[in-house]
């Protein structure tokens, strides 16, 4: 047994151990978004339901047509995709019911988008698991999906007042997910270049 | 009460390992031969153990015993029996518990084929396997234990994912490839138990060593032919070979186990690259290990990964201890295995092998380079990138045609030195084959230049291997009076090995084939029909007839009934489906194929109308699918030749440095027995 050579050999193998020690502190499912930092991708698209009184807000919902995105500017955007298929969804349906219900008429919006998938199915959702009590947008050819780059549903978007996307949820949301990226994003100040010429957003 | 008994025995396992390991050290150290008897009762003592904690939980599974946790987890009073029983290794615990159930069962067998021979290296031996069983019964009684008792019991579990009880290739594809995992633990251990004695430099470990990775290699190389017919067969998308991280772990042990396989003739006949020998049986070892550690840890993304918590510290624990302690080791006795022998000529079967391990190597490094890469750039720049099938793709078909040109050249090529003129006359027949290949490839409409290389080349090899079989037969036909068939069956029990590895390489040359023509000349639409409507392509024409539906145990199934047409006239039928599961949020489509020996047609429903007015397939139609499972089976079939016991009173068959080979044949020839092959040592 030469040690010398052994040592050497235990010099080249510990930086492999190294590399997989290290990947297993890493999520490999976690995919990056570009997207946090930078400025959310404008849309405009229709809403096929305003959203409904829920349990929880049992006062009336603005009556809205259709939601574009720079309107909002200045006010917290929380952007919601999913669809009917998707069972996950299902099990987010209740905590985005929840806390949206907290905040109608503040200045947090809350807006779903339907992926892939009709209006009609998306009504017929609601009258099974409840109303919530923001708009629903369609969505056509998923072009509003691609641009926010995404990767299955459901996937939520937490937009600052500065229109940048802050966060990005793969995966449903619960109620302390979405209280907690709420209460950071109310706390942003609006930047001063950034309000001017803000239209003022009517409740 | 039954998981009770099953942890107590892997308990009582694992503190008998322990104890093993002392008493074989002990034993060998102060040569007493009774505490190793006692160390070799230990192995079997463990493998009965493992025997009644295994069979403990088939029980369970088949009596839907929910208080136990992995059937819990797994089970499903609805899945049909036969998916219950391979439930075992369907999740993490399961597949560990059979894992060390089979290298139990591996070690038993290696003890048991060597307990009378005294060498040092031995019990060395024993020890190091009773180490690797160690570290997986540490994993079953703690992180991976499948036997938690579940309170209260649920009334029913959840089944098997879907995905895994969808064929019966789930119950050969992960058994065989633990096998061959597995398999490959035991030259590992004998290589180890060499270094302890301070044997290495014999040759006697890398002859048994040989004979397991013969078997492991079988073994691996039928699982990874199962996996991509697996794949093929269930995932829908009409291919068999993704790169997946997964994938690639197992082909990385078999590339350097098909390395080694080689490389020891080279030290068999010429006593040359004995340090290379070692290295390639502890890194066979240290790949499968790798391969444990990215399936079972999550550290990759795949279709394999079962992720999770703490087991990946552990794997991470166990590889760096085996890949650090066998290095050093090796490294450390490199200097006892330094040897004189050199080539005589670059034309030489020798230099064959050595440009054969040198390409295996190369394509090893490249395949291990693109799995871990997405690691290496994270760790070292904290990006996130994905390596995929155009970078392997790139990167190892070149050399893979290079092999395949060496699968011809080397059985023409003798040992020592070639004269030129023999050379000239054993390439005529093969060069002809070649341009013959690349003919017929050309003419079948084939433009990719890799899937003209691989007939050219494949025809090349094909046309040389059976040369070697002509020869041969010939030879003996002439001078022993013998019919075709007894002469070959003859030529087989002169020289297994190097028959059964003629007949490994008519498997390879068809895999290789089958994958060139299936990946270049594949047609592929989607289209939307509505009942009666019919649609082309590559010239097969298929009628979409009705969609149906109906209700099945835990899943409901729509299948769409398409029919292929000739003349007009429906002459068989495809029913692709898609399958829904309670448990699962998507469906799991199931395709249907048609196979054949020319072509596939394989068809996917991929969406459908509800009322059944429409239903969109995929249509696929891949020539020469096939050839890759027959292939498979050839080489496998090639290994159990040579691996196919002598029987007693016949010479080995390792022929001295300097014998040449007629005369090695002839002498062989004189022993040979006129009984039939039967009789096994």
């Amino acid at each position: 047994m030469k040690w010398r050579l052994s040592a050497i050999a235990v010099a080249l193998a510990i930086p492999a151990v190294g590399l997989l020690g290290f990947g297993l502190t890493r999520d490999p499912g976690e995919i990056p978004s570009p997207l946090p930092g930078r400025a959310a991708p404008q849309f405009a698209l229709a809403a096929f339901t305003s959203g409904a009184p829920t349990s929880m807000h049992p006062g009336p919902v603005p009556k809205v047509d259709s939601v574009k995105l720079a309107d909002l500017r200045g006010q917290v955007v929380i952007l919601n995709f999913w669809a009917s298929w998707c069972l996950a969804c299902r099990g987010e349906h209740e905590a985005l019911a929840t806390v949206a219900s907290r905040y109608v008429g503040s200045d947090v919006h809350f807006v779903g988008v339907l992926y892939n998938d009709a209006p009609s199915n998306g009504m017929r959702w609601f009258q099974e698991l409840g109303p919530v009590p923001y708009p629903s947008l369609v969505d056509p050819g998923t072009h509003t999906a691609i641009d926010y780059g995404l990767y299955g549903v459901p996937e939520t978007f937490f937009i600052g007042r500065d229109g940048r996307v802050a966060y990005k949820q793969t995966g449903p949301v619960t109620d302390s997910l979405l209280e907690a990226h709420i209460a950071e994003l109310r706390a942003q100040p609006v930047a001063a270049t950034e309000t001017k010429g803000v239209p003022e957003v009517k409740p | 009460m039954t998981g009770l008994l099953a942890l107590s025995s892997l308990q009582v396992a694992l503190v008998v390992a322990i104890v093993g390991i002392l008493l074989l050290v002990a034993g060998v150290r102060r040569e007493q031969p009774r505490l190793v008897a006692a160390g070799y009762s230990a192995v079997y003592t463990i493998f009965a153990l493992l025997v009644v904690s295994t069979a403990a939980m088939v029980y369970a599974l088949v009596t839907h015993d929910f208080s136990v946790s992995y059937v819990a987890q797994v089970g499903s009073r609805a899945t049909p029996l036969f998916f219950t029983i391979i439930s075992l290794w369907g999740a993490l615990e399961g597949s560990i518990l059979f894992w060390a159930f089979l290298l139990a069962g591996f070690s038993a067998l290696a003890v048991y084929l060597h307990r009378r021979e005294s060498d040092a290296m031995w019990p060395y031996a024993a020890a190091t396997l009773l180490g690797i069983s160690v570290f997986f019964l540490v994993l079953l009684v703690g992180p991976a234990n499948p036997f938690h008792v579940v309170s209260p019991v649920p009334a029913d579990g959840p089944g098997p994912n879907p995905l895994l009880q969808n064929h019966p290739l789930m119950a050969v594809h992960p058994p065989l490839l633990y096998l061959g995992y597995v398999g490959f633990a035991v030259p590992f251990a004998f290589a180890v138990g060499a270094m302890f004695a301070g044997t290495v430099a014999d040759d006697k470990w890398i002859r048994a060593a040989r004979l397991w990775s013969i078997a492991a290699w079988a073994f691996l190389t039928a699982a990874i032919i199962a996996g991509m017919w697996w794949s093929y067969e269930v995932l829908g998308w009409g291919g068999y070979w993704a790169w997946d991280p997964v994938e690639n772990a197992s082909l990385m042990p078999w590339l350097t186990a098909t390395a080694f396989l080689h490389s020891i003739m080279v030290q068999e006949r010429r006593a040359m690259l004995k340090v290379w020998n070692l290295n390639l049986v502890v890194i066979t070892f240290v790949l499968t290990v790798l391969g444990t550690f990215l399936t079972r840890s999550g550290i990759l993304s795949s279709v394999h990964a079962f992720t999770q918590g703490t087991i990946g510290y552990y794997f991470l624990f166990f590889i760096a201890f085996v890949l650090v302690g066998s290095l050093a080791l090796v490294a450390g006795h490199t200097p006892e295995l330094r040897t004189k022998g050199k080539l005589d000529s670059m034309a030489s079967r020798e230099s064959a092998f050595m440009l054969n391990n040198l390409l295996l190597s190369v394509l090893t490094f490249t395949v291990l380079l693109g799995t871990l890469f997405p690691l290496i750039a994270e760790a070292l720049r904290g990006i996130k990138v994905s390596v995929g099938a155009p970078f392997f793709n790139m990167m190892t078909l070149p050399t893979v045609c290079a092999l395949l040109f060496l699968l011809g050249v080397g059985p023409a090529l003798p040992w020592r030195r070639a004269d030129g003129d023999e050379l000239k006359r054993k390439l005529l027949a093969p060069a002809i084959g070649l341009v013959i290949g690349a003919v017929l490839a050309f003419a079948a409409g084939l433009r990719d230049l890799y899937a003209v290389l691989a007939f050219a080349l494949g025809a090349f090899a094909l046309v040389s291997n059976l040369q070697e079989f002509w020869v041969a037969i010939a030879a003996r036909m002439k001078a022993q009076k013998e019919s075709p068939a007894a002469a070959l069956v003859r030529v087989f029990g002169s020289n297994r090995h190097r028959y059964g590895g003629y007949v490994t390489h008519l498997g390879v040359i068809a895999v290789a084939v089958g994958i060139a023509a299936s990946a270049s000349a594949k047609h592929e639409r989607e289209v939307t029909l509505a009942p009666g409507q019919t649609v082309q392509v590559a010239g097969v024409t298929l009628r979409f007839d009705e969609l149906w539906g109906r209700q099945e145990p835990r899943r409901f199934s729509v299948g769409a009934d398409v029919y292929v047409l000739r003349n007009g006239r429906p002459v068989s039928l495809i029913a692709p489906r898609q399958h829904f599961y309670e448990t699962q949020e998507e469906p799991v489509p199931t395709p249907a194929v048609l196979t054949s020996m020319r072509r596939d047609v394989y068809v996917n429903l991929m969406a459908f109308k509800e009322d059944g007015s429409s239903a969109t397939i995929r249509v696929l139609v891949e020539p020469l699918v096939m050839w890759i499972w027959i292939g498979g089976l050839v080489a496998c079939f090639g290994a159990v030749i040579a691996l196919w016991p002598r029987r007693r009173g016949t010479p080995p068959q390792v022929r001295p440095v300097d014998a040449d080979q007629p005369v090695a044949r002839k002498r062989q020839k004189r022993k040979q027995p006129r009984v039939p092959a039967e009789v096994s040592v």
